[in-house]
């Protein structure tokens, strides 16, 4: 599917605005032959205006397949990727946060069927958006395997031989000299090769080229491209990420039901689950204590011991924010932390019905919290019958004081911690087969108990104390032993390595395929009428580049020092002369040379 | 209160000093550009359009058969000159003179002004550093840090070229008010006390992946202002070709401007050279999205707003290389991809919650 026998873009040389009938026809002629000089200088594809074919399945199928390979449609499929990719991040994603789906949901609910049928709550695994993606790759595939053999091609063929008139082309210098063509010819060719462009005598000229790193550049960022999703796209299929809450003490082990929540790739498979356990030891966390900075966070770190297979050997590691457990492709993750109080809830007759920590969630960066304590089995109330209790609790690590503003924190480290409770009876609602908020209390079936004014039952205690609750239906008490806990995302996903690999390779080749010029030199030299030898450079790059009229410079220095001039002649012998020849006038700096 | 706060207290509060300062300072500078462009409207430029309304032959005449002349080290005979002639289909107008339009008066105004954005950008950079030092930490924590940081690198990218040798001057005026509203915004309502980082932004990843997000944006930013001038310019010099009459301020203005080619290719060079710097940015916060949240890739809107801001780019660099997209197709995409690039910057940050939101904005 070569089409690249006309001049490469940006290269043509300018047409000269002459007028004679006679001059024309000799125009087009050199047109052709620059037109050669320059091709192949890329491998990009040319555009070919769009004339709609005649001929049938094939014609039409044919027809179909270079549109998508031309650089209009990948241009044209790029920026609707990129139109494509604002939904996702104005609208809330199903794959980021469901539970900010459901709220907005709730919120807009004529728009939510329309949005819907769009997917716009899953954008990035939407037909739409695949469909443009996976265009978009068939014809980077489409484009790349031709480019492929016509580089292939390129590096075993030549460059084009020398154009009849070099002046035309973007950069050009001549001079006379004493010196014998051959000879010129010979030190222009060994010049060059040292200068290690890919160079070669034919004829009168030789012809040189470089800078072929461009094009192998710009192949290996696409084909880079190509690997980098393929490794996604086995990521996002093979993957699981779950999140675990564990309070100092407690364990997990790597199996689907210890998670609080699980999600995977659809070719997920559960016994790829990696085995291991781990069980947090303590968590440390300190605090800026004064200063502008006070309550900022200084370290979390959570000590965990843990054992790799089903039974290996333990070991101990703290694991950071920035710094995960890595176990033969699971990771763990410290992803936030808070307190668990650890309570104690009695009967009326001072039978224990419940004892351990329970988490709070954290509602700012002073780590007032809030929770629930439900106390589903066990209890029975001053007659006996079989209830259920639950406390709406708020914790504060410290406390401003009684009566000094509000319950909120004012340090997030438990310098004097208060809980604050208060309580209900009744039913939890935990049996109605719902799944249930461990954190929420849903107080729809249940009664408060109430102080002596009749209110509420409320209270706050201190590590120590206790809520008496009335009429000798128990107690709760705040255990002197704070604990605290962390939350950890486990995750696993292949093809991480591929993806890195890929986007390395990426960044290598588009440094290449953006900063490499590939250019041609070429050197002729012949005997004029007067016996002296005139030697013609000329440059052509790919797009006009201040530095290849300063390479070219640069070269006929060295060729002038080796093949020294001698003066011009008169007009009428100087068989070269041109119109925009070098008899032309006097220095301004080149162009681009000072941009 | 320990005596380490205080010093810290000590280092903000000088920052914000000498962040206000440099604000007075672009002020003068922005005044003396003023000037350099009132100076220089009264001259005579008529090269523009004297190159772009003589005709035909004389046309290709007026092409700049520009030559070089190698001087040696050592007075040997005269090097050989290169000829260079510009491709087909680009006007070959010569860059207008600059601001000053020639002036002497114009011209002294625009040395002051460069002076003054030297001193600035010097005051400006050690607020950014007094700030660092209060903290002990890179500078980039919160949007008001980010905002200042960006401009100094602007100013310093700007400042940079200009020494290189560049023809930048053109664009002073314009970046310098732009600094200014920068800086505006950032102490009037992105303000937040200097403070430290919480432990996820505490990461060697922060200086890789935030100092070449925040230079990547700032050299974006001067290629963007090369393409909106080149928009400008390019429709004034296709008036001119056929025939029209620009208005007089336009033609003041404009006719001081480097050509269309010119600004064309200056933007163009500027996008393309940071382009790969933009794509290490992403890979790099990947790598660190990696460490941190546990996945090197989860379409958070930053992260969505970085992809469709680099496949902006990609687009642009791609009608760059297509027949037909060149030119004024092409700089509309460049315009769109730095708008990405703005809201991104701005816009994910105020309106936007995800992962990337930081304390106080
Ligand atoms: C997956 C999306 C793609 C991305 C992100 C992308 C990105 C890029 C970038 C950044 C460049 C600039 C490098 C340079 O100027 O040398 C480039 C060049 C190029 N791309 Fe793509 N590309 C994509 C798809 C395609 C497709 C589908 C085609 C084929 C139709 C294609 C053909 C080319 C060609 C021929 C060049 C070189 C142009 C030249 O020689 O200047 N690209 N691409």
């Amino acid at each position: 599917m070569s089409k690249t026998d006309t001049a490469a873009d940006g290269a043509e040389p300018v047409p000269a605005a002459e007028s004679t009938e006679a001059a024309e026809s000799a125009e087009a002629a050199d047109e052709r032959e620059l037109g050669s000089a320059g091709s192949q200088l890329s491998t990009a594809p040319q555009e070919d205006a769009p004339n709609l074919p005649t001929l049938g399945v094939i014609g039409w199928a044919r027809w179909f397949w270079r549109q998508l390979t031309s650089m209009r449609v990948a241009l044209i499929l790029l920026f609707m990727l990129s139109l494509g990719a604002i939904p996702g991040s104005l609208i809330p994603q199903n794959s980021v946060d469901e539970l900010k789906v459901a709220d907005f949901k709730k919120a807009h609910e004529s728009l939510t069927p329309i949005y819907e049928k769009l997917q716009l709550f899953d954008v990035y695994s939407s037909v739409w958006f695949s469909a443009i993606y996976i265009l978009l790759f068939i014809s980077l595939i489409g484009c790349i395997v031709p480019r492929t053999w016509q580089f292939i091609g390129q590096l075993r063929g030549r460059p084009p031989r020398a154009p009849k008139r070099l002046t035309r082309l973007p950069a050009y210098t001549t001079w006379r000299t004493d010196a014998e063509p051959e000879q010129v010819r010979e030190q222009a060719l060994a010049l060059l090769k040292q200068r290690r462009f890919r160079a070669d005598l034919a004829g009168d000229a030789v012809t040189a080229e470089k800078g072929y790193l461009r094009e192998a550049g710009n192949l290996l960022f696409h084909v880079s491209l190509i690997v980098m999703l393929v490794a996604f796209a086995v990521g996002t299929l093979f993957k699981s990420e779950g999140g675990k809450l564990i309070p100092e003490g407690d364990g997990f082990s790597n199996t689907l039901t210890q998670y609080d929540d699980f999600k995977s790739g659809s070719l997920f498979d559960n016994d790829s689950l990696e085995p291991f356990s781990f069980s947090l030891d303590s968590f440390e966390d300190t605090y800026e204590k004064s200063g502008p900075e006070k309550g900022t966070p200084r370290i979390y770190r959570a000590h965990i011991t843990y054992s790799e297979g089903a039974d290996g050997p333990e070991k101990k590691k703290a694991v950071e924010v920035n710094s995960p457990l890595d176990i033969d492709g699971a990771k763990v993750h410290l992803i936030g932390h808070g307190y668990a109080p650890v309570v104690t809830v009695k009967d009326g007759r001072g039978k224990t019905v419940y004892h351990g920590a329970v988490p709070m969630l954290p509602i700012d960066s002073n780590v007032t919290s809030t929770g629930a304590i439900k106390v589903s089995d066990g209890y029975r109330d001053k007659n006996g019958k079989k209830e259920q209790l639950g406390f709406n609790a708020f914790f504060v690590p410290t406390f401003a004081g009684a009566g000094k503003g509000q319950m909120f924190s004012q340090f997030p480290a438990p310098d004097y911690p208060v809980l604050a409770l208060s309580a209900y009876h009744g039913s939890l609602g935990v049996d109605s087969g719902l799944p249930q908020n461990v954190y929420q209390l849903d107080t729809s079936a249940m009664k408060e108990f109430k102080d002596k004014d009749g209110e509420l039952l409320k209270q706050r205690i201190r590590p120590g104390e206790s809520m008496e609750l009335p009429d000798g239906a128990g107690s709760i008490t705040f255990e002197k032993d704070l604990k605290e806990w962390a939350s950890f995302q486990i995750s696993q996903q292949p093809g991480n390595g591929w993806a890195l690999f890929g986007a390395g390779a990426a960044l290598v080749g588009l440094v290449g395929s953006l900063f490499i010029q590939r250019r041609r030199i070429w050197v002729r030299a012949v005997r004029a009428a007067d016996g002296t030898t005139v030697v013609e450079m000329a440059g052509l790059g790919r797009s006009e580049s201040p530095k290849l009229p300063e390479e070219l410079g640069d070269l006929a220095d060295l060729l002038y020092e080796q093949a020294p001039g001698v003066p011009e002649p008169t007009q009428e012998s100087a068989e070269p002369a041109e119109p925009h020849g070098p008899a032309e006038p006097e220095a301004v700096p080149a162009e681009g040379a000072e941009k | 209160m320990n005596l380490a706060a205080a010093t810290n207290e000590n280092l903000a509060n000088i920052s914000n000093v000498l962040i206000y300062s440099s604000m007075a300072v672009y002020t003068l500078a922005f005044l003396a550009h003023i000037a350099e462009w009132t100076f220089g409207s009264r001259s005579k430029v008529a090269r523009t359009s004297a190159a772009l309304t003589t005709e035909g032959t004389a046309a290709a005449a007026a092409r700049p058969e520009v030559t070089v002349k190698k001087a040696g080290g050592t007075a040997v005979l005269e090097r050989p000159k290169v000829v260079t002639r510009s491709a087909a289909g680009t006007r070959d107008v010569p860059d207008g003179p600059g601001a000053h339009g020639g002036t002497e008066k114009g011209d002294m105004y625009g040395r002051i002004a460069v002076s003054l954005t030297v001193l600035a950008f010097v005051v400006e950079a050690g607020g950014v550093v007094a700030r660092a030092l209060s903290v002990m930490r890179a500078p980039w924590g919160n949007m008001y840090e980010f905002s200042i940081t960006f401009s100094t690198v602007a100013v310093g990218a700007y400042l940079l070229l200009l020494a290189l040798k560049k023809n930048v001057r053109w664009m002073g005026l314009v970046l310098v008010t732009t600094v200014l509203l920068d800086l505006g915004i950032a102490t009037k309502w992105l303000y937040t006390d200097s403070d430290q980082l919480v432990p996820a932004l505490d990461s060697y990843w922060l200086w890789i992946h935030v100092s070449t997000a925040i230079f990547c944006g700032a050299v974006f930013y001067i290629g963007g202002v090369g393409t909106l001038l080149y928009l400008f310019r390019d429709s004034y010099e296709s008036k001119l070709e056929s025939g029209g009459q620009p208005g007089t301020f336009a033609h003041s203005v404009l006719s001081r401007l480097p050509s269309a080619a010119s600004l064309d290719k200056f933007s163009y060079r500027i996008n393309a050279a940071v382009f790969p710097l933009w794509t290490f940015t992403i890979i790099a916060g990947a790598i660190w999205a990696g460490d941190a949240w546990g996945r090197y890739w989860g379409w958070d809107p930053k992260e969505v707003w970085s992809f469709v801001t680099w496949i902006a780019y990609a687009c642009y660099l791609h009608a760059r290389a297509t027949a037909g997209w060149k030119g004024r197709k092409a700089a509309y995409l460049a315009l769109f991809a730095f708008a990405t690039w703005l809201w991104n910057y701005y816009g994910v940050n105020i309106f936007i919650t995800g992962k990337h939101s930081y304390a106080g904005v």
